[in-house]
């Protein structure tokens, strides 16, 4: 079994390449799925740490980060519809305007 | 070594398939690598003892999350987008500030490795399905009660934000264009 700081070595190695491609990808979604990966890097965190302590605490978290990550793809998604319906694209270069 | 292997397998996937995500062009490539991304990790949680999160990751973000975003890249031919850089400078400072947030991270976690053994085994049937379940339905029932709010809150914001406005005049055809 590989030791506690391989597994936040991982999860930080994981939650770098999101947060590169939150500020690198121009596509919307791309942007949506880099959070995603940012999610699931703090849940590694999270179990790897549950591991750790021999708690179910840590397990419990990510059920909840995962339900509120499913409630917030759809809200996110749907609004990604939404914008390209005014705006017939979904560059986040192109969402300066407040007005549609 | 030869006890981490599995780890170090796994470890290079999960990287190698969040590179691919965050650099393709096309943006359904994106979402493939990003499967293959969450399928890996659930692998790790089922090493780290964790099998009911690994099968609730597996389904809810490989399977439903995925084709949720499949489904509107697909819908929206939003697969590829023209290159431009709106801010002169904007990808250069941030690779430099995603490089500089690794190389800090990495050296907090050297420094503070703390205990470098193995982890512990996991007692009994710790994290087994029903041991989770009695403590999501004991310790943690507000939370989960206020999570089925949150799910159906969220369906409701999804289902007003892409009804169309415009409500259909009389005599004109159903398929609109939107």
């Amino acid at each position: 079994m590989a030791p506690l700081y391989y597994y936040l070595g991982l999860s930080v190695v994981m939650f770098s390449i999101g947060i590169l491609g939150v500020l690198l990808r121009r596509n919307a979604i791309v942007v949506f799925m880099s959070l995603e990966l940012m999610f699931n890097a703090a849940n590694l965190a999270f179990i790897a740490f549950s591991r750790f302590y021999q708690s179910l605490n840590g397990q419990m978290f990510v059920f909840f980060v995962m339900t509120v990550a499913a409630a917030e793809v759809a809200v996110g998604l749907a609004l990604m519809v939404t914008i390209f319906r005014t705006k017939r694209s979904i560059d986040v270069d192109q969402l300066n305007s407040m007005k549609g | 070594m030869g006890n981490n292997l599995l780890f170090f397998v796994f470890a290079v996937v999960v990287v190698g398939t969040a590179l691919g995500m965050a650099l393709s062009r096309n943006a359904i490539y994106s979402a493939l690598f990003l499967v293959l991304n969450f399928a890996s990790v659930a692998i790790l949680y089922v090493q780290l003892g964790a099998p009911f999160i690994a099968m609730a990751q597996v389904t809810v973000y490989a399977g439903a999350i995925m084709v949720l975003f499949l489904f509107v890249i697909m819908l929206l031919g939003a697969e590829q987008l023209a290159e431009t850089e709106a801010l002169p400078g904007q990808r250069v400072t941030a690779l430099l500030l995603g490089t500089a947030f690794i190389v800090g991270a990495t050296v907090v976690i050297v420094l503070q490795a703390g205990p470098t053994t193995p982890l512990p085994a996991p007692a009994g049937n710790f994290a087994s399905p029903m041991d989770v379940g009695t403590t999501l339905f004991t310790k943690y029932t507000l939370p989960f009660e206020v999570t089925s709010a949150i799910l159906l809150v969220a369906m409701i914001g999804a289902i007003v934000l892409t009804r169309s406005d415009k409500p259909r005049e009389k005599g004109t055809p159903a398929a609109g264009k939107e």
